[in-house]
């Protein structure tokens, strides 16, 4: 199984990277591009019998290890 | 199977090169053996253009404790300890990723380094670019200065200093030169040496990828359009892992169970096996399936040519095995036992049970073919040395000049770049970037260490034997400004493609310029490196020999800076001034040209003035020392005030100039060699200047550190007068304003 | 009295902080490995600087998990004096040990440089020997300075006088050119509600001896020896 977690700093952190990014964007021409912010991606590959389970499992790195849940928040994809 | 021209072309290999291989393997190769005298007959691992030219280099004395042909060299700076360090370069990557190559370029000579039982204790890097004005230059200078200070600071290592030069020749062709320098015992330095049939090889560290293949042949090619899709060939630093196995093998090597160690560089698994075969004169057999990698399906080929980073080979002795295997556990590093040694002097490469390679280790690491490649004096060299200062119309105002070559790049304030590096890590930092020469206290004694990287890559080009000259003369005179005696040196050549006789006759006629030097001034050179094909489009950077001078202070309270001390102190000028103002960063920065001929160095008289600093150091009879380099007296003079919130009053002899217009030019601007801007107690003049007069050094007090305006008179004429802070203000914000707009990304 | 300098893999400031303690101010330091698993009758702990796990994931966030700081959490809780200084404030942050997050310097470049922060309360063991108010002129050395909370968070902070050092300009007024990462109200460094844990991004321990710049660190060191004599501050055996 394959978990997907995306992790993205909550609304209310300064994000300076993003912000670069966005200016960065700007100077190349994409003034459409109103907003950028910018996070982690991990790709877990996980030993479990059902999706719900590497679910559960990837939820639990999430909490303890990957997202620092002061500042950052996940979401997470499971597929096969 | 014959080896078709097209496949030795790739591997950079020409024919009469693939003739020996034939006479010493009495047979073809195998594709793993070419890929193996491919990378240890590059020019980069071989130098050989430049072999019998470095040849001629003053490489010992009494201080030496290793010269050229270990990892690093090695001087005695007393109390039974010694200063191991070197240069080395990573020009090419740089240019490709900018911060990868830069960081791995210092993670190559921190291994080297540690790699002799040294614990690294300063770093310093002399870079070069394009024009500023250039937004890819700014982009280029910017990643490197990042990964510089990406690797270094996590690893721990201060950078205390360097420099960095600007020319428009450097644009597709940046420089990064890194100099590291570590202390160990004197007589605890480890070679990288294996011997002692039977005794177990090693290999600790990163996984071996894919990465950097061909890396060393990259490094001996210039670069064209299709440069951008070789962008595989570049690595990726982990300044964790090095760390790691900074500590471990710091740690294995006071158990006193190896025999010898080496770090896989450039060409890997491979130079470091046959390197440390042919040093033992002994046969290294290593089992390439039992290297750890990273990668799946990687063949012998490219497990022995890999550059993957953080990677040891070690040499064990026999029964000893558990001890170094349980450091390395220690460190949640895995030491693989991968080969022995033999007594067959051959380098042979087993996949499992099949031979793929089985070379003598002496014909890949000692006999690859030395090229005493033909040299013309260059069709620019003549004209460049004319300069006709009349035909340059009015001269700018001294006033304009002033301001604007505080402003250019190569003088203004670096502090947008040092600010970067972590420079005070280890608490041993005696001196700060800005401040003066790079200076670091040895615990456990009362000695410092003095260290400095300079070259001016115009003077080189306008005449390679007097300009390599003056980088010796300047590195080693900013060590002595510091209090320090010098007493070695490492030098990094960079320089275009050999194949050309006017860029080899630069390569040669530098070289011999920077013996004579050495020997003149008594510091031996002990290892470097050599860059070459630094060309784009068949156009070649400055010929830049760089050299980094290292400089041992007996008492570190005797240490001394750049800058003014005390309101109401003398200033004094050591040296003489003359009317030389070829090569000069003013006609640079203010008439856009590199002509005219660099100034005079006396030899004897600098060695003087060398030892006369070291001495009035030591005594503390001078409290500031600051060499005219850049920019020239005026600037000079500047520098002292800033960031010492002092200003200074000065009155100084007009130099004799043919060109009268351009006389107070001369005088404030010219960049005269042997010459240093001291600060002392008012009340010990007059023996300061008997103590010159004794050592023959020629000296005159221009003024005196006063209130808070830089103002300086010609023959009593006011020509500059500017408060100290607003000139600071120009020079401190020229750099940063030029990255102001451009934020970095992630 | 004795000092525990936790060593992680990746820490590069564990010797200077030793040295301060040992070498300077001639009291007993000892480097602690972050996989034992005792103090070994430590009176203070410090979290040195450095990049531990090379800052991998987050500052700190795989540090917290070493063996060692489930005896650190036992200390601090029984009342012991514990110190992080940069990277080790992050473990600390990391840990739970002190509230808030740091995040990267706002203009998004490593800083090495001195700075000034101003002492706020001398109630815990790291200022002790202060008075409110004292200037320290001591370095920085960071990418990821910029100490973040939630504004309820920080409100209680400062409510609570947790806040013990501010970024302050030589004058010694709080600004923003004064600030070098952005930190929310200048918060170079805080402490827990017990008051026995204190974090700082300066570099107390590169400012010990005149040589190397500023002595104007060693009186964190101090603060510890007289808060550890005084009996003000001891974990509970």
């Amino acid at each position: 199984m394959r978990a997907r977690v995306f992790v993205t700093l909550k609304p209310s952190v300064f994000d300076p990277q993003g912000t670069t990014v966005v200016e960065a964007l700007h100077t190349l021409g994409y003034a459409a591009v109103k907003d950028v912010r910018q996070g982690k991606y991990f790709e877990l590959e996980i030993d479990a019998a059902t999706a719900d389970e590497a679910t559960r499992l990837a939820s639990e790195a999430a909490d303890k290890l990957l997202a620092n849940p002061v500042i950052e928040s996940y979401r997470i994809e499971v597929d096969r | 199977m014959t080896i078709p021209d097209q496949v030795l072309a790739q591997h950079g290999l020409k024919p009469d090169e693939y003739q020996r291989i034939l006479e010493i393997l009495g047979r073809e190769p195998t594709l793993t053996e070419l890929g193996v005298f491919s990378v240890m007959w590059s020019e980069h691992c071989s130098y050989k253009s430049s072999r019998v030219h470095l040849k001629t280099l003053p490489t010992t004395g009494t201080r030496v404790l290793q010269g050229p042909g270990e990892n690093a060299g090695a001087v005695d700076i007393g109390g039974g300890l010694a200063a191991i360090f070197k240069i080395e370069s990573h020009n090419h990557p740089s240019f490709i990723e900018p911060y990868q190559g830069a960081a791995t370029g210092v993670g190559g000579i921190i291994r080297d380094i540690f790699t002799m039982n040294a614990r690294p204790i300063a770093l310093l890097n002399s870079l070069r670019f394009g024009s500023l004005e250039d937004p890819m230059v700014r982009r280029t200078m910017a990643g490197v200065v990042a990964g510089i200070a990406g690797y270094g600071n996590s690893i721990g290592i201060p950078t205390v200093g360097g420099e960095i030069g600007f020319d428009e020749s450097y644009a597709g062709n940046p420089l990064v030169n890194v100099f590291c320098l570590g202390i160990s015992k004197s007589d605890e330095i480890v070679r990288a040496v294996a011997s002692g049939t039977g005794n177990p090889v090693y290999y600790v560290g990163a996984k071996t990828g894919r990465d950097g293949i061909h890396g060393a042949t990259m490094a001996s090619a210039e670069f064209d359009d299709t440069s951008a899709e070789k962008r595989p060939a570049v690595q990726v630093g982990d300044p964790f892992m090095e760390k790691l196995l900074l500590e471990a093998c710091l740690e294995v090597m006071t158990t006193d169970a190896l025999v010898g160690i080496q770090d896989m560089g450039a060409a890997g698994l491979t130079s470091s096996s046959c390197e440390m075969g042919s040093r033992g004169g002994a046969g290294v057999e290593i089992d390439v399936s039992l290297v750890p990698q990273r990668e799946s399906g990687m063949t012998p080929y490219e497990i022995m040519l890999s550059e993957s980073q953080e990677r040891m080979l070690l040499v064990a002795k026999k029964g000893r095995e558990a001890e170094v295997e349980r450091v390395f556990e220690k460190w949640d590093l895995h030491a693989v036992r991968i080969g022995h040694v033999t007594d067959d002097g051959l380098l042979r490469v087993k996949n499992g049970k099949d031979v793929v390679a089985a070379i003598p280790a002496r014909a890949l690491a000692e006999d690859a073919p030395r090229y005493r490649r033909p040299m013309t004096e260059p069709a620019y060299l003549k004209e460049a040395q004319r300069l006709d200062l009349a035909a340059l119309g009015a001269p700018a105002a001294p006033r304009d000049a002033f301001r604007r070559l505080l402003a250019s790049p190569a003088i203004a304030s670096k502090r947008w770049v040092y600010r970067q590096y972590d420079h005070m890590v280890r608490t041993n930092t005696l001196v700060l970037p800005g401040m003066g020469t790079g200076v670091v206290r040895v615990k456990g004694t009362n000695r410092a260490i003095a260290m400095s990287v300079d070259c001016s890559g115009r003077f080189v080009y306008l005449d390679p034997f007097a300009g390599a000259q003056l980088a010796v003369a300047e590195a080693s005179r900013n060590v002595a400004c510091a209090g320090a005696l010098p007493i070695g040196a490492t030098n990094n050549l960079n320089f275009g493609n050999p194949e050309k006789p006017e860029i080899m006759w630069q390569l040669a006629r530098a070289v011999e310029g920077m013996g004579e030097a050495c020997r003149a001034l008594d510091i031996p050179i002990t290892g470097g490196n050599v860059s070459l094909y630094n060309e784009t489009d068949g156009r070649a950077i400055l010929p830049t020999p760089v050299l980094g001078v290292v400089g041992v202070i007996e008492n570190a309270d005797a240490v001394l800076g750049r800058t003014f001390r005390s309101d109401g102190d003398a200033v004094v000028l050591l040296g003489e001034s003359r009317d030389e103002l070829g090569g000069s960063e003013y006609l640079y920065a203010i008439h856009r040209l590199t002509r005219g001929r660099p100034p005079v160095l006396d030899l004897e008289r600098e060695a003087a003035l060398q030892r006369l600093l070291v001495d009035a150091a030591a005594s503390g009879l001078i409290r500031s020392a600051h060499d005219c380099s850049d920019g020239g007296l005026a600037i000079t003079v500047a520098e002292c005030c800033f960031d010492a919130a002092l200003g200074v009053e000065i009155d100084i002899a007009d130099v004799a100039t043919e060109v009268t217009a351009f006389g107070d030019i001369a005088t404030l601007f010219g960049e005269s060699a042997s010459r240093v801007v001291v600060s002392c107690d008012a009340a010990r003049v007059e023996h300061l200047l008997a103590e010159a007069s004794t050592a023959g050094v020629p000296a005159v007090r221009i003024g005196t550190v006063r209130g808070d305006r830089i103002r300086v008179s010609v023959a009593g004429r006011s020509v500059i007068d500017e408060s100290v802070a607003d000139a600071e203000r120009v020079w401190a914000t020229a750099i940063e304003g030029y990255f102001a707009r451009a934020r970095a990304i992630a | 009295m004795k000092f525990a300098v936790v060593v992680f893999p990746g820490s590069n400031c564990d010797h200077d902080a030793h040295y301060a303690a040992e070498h300077v101010l001639g009291q007993q330091a000892e480097l602690v490995w972050h996989k034992d698993t005792s103090l070994r009758g430590a009176d203070v702990v410090v979290l040195p600087g450095g990049f531990a796990h090379g800052d991998y994931l987050r500052t700190g966030a795989i540090a917290r998990f070493s063996p060692i700081m489930q005896e650190v959490k036992t200390f601090a809780a029984a009342g012991g004096p514990v110190l992080g200084i940069c990277n080790g404030f992050q473990v600390l942050l990391e840990a739970g040990l002190l509230p808030g997050a740091m995040l990267r310097n706002r203009d998004l470049r490593f800083h090495c440089e001195h700075v000034y922060v101003r002492v706020e309360h001398t109630d815990t063991p790291f200022t002790a020997a202060c008075e409110p108010g004292r200037r320290l002129r001591i370095p920085i050395a960071h990418g990821e300075g910029n100490y973040f909370a939630d504004p309820d968070v920080v409100e209680r902070l400062e409510r609570n006088r947790q806040v013990i050092f501010r970024y302050v300009d030589a004058t010694g007024a709080v600004t923003d050119a004064a600030n070098p990462n952005g930190s929310v109200n200048n918060i170079a460094g805080l402490c827990n509600e017990r008051r026995n844990v204190v974090g700082l991004m300066p570099h107390p321990e590169r400012a010990c001896e005149l040589a190397v710049g500023s002595a104007d660190g060693l009186v964190l060191f101090e603060s510890a020896v007289k808060a550890v004599a005084e009996g003000a501050f001891a974990a509970a055996r």
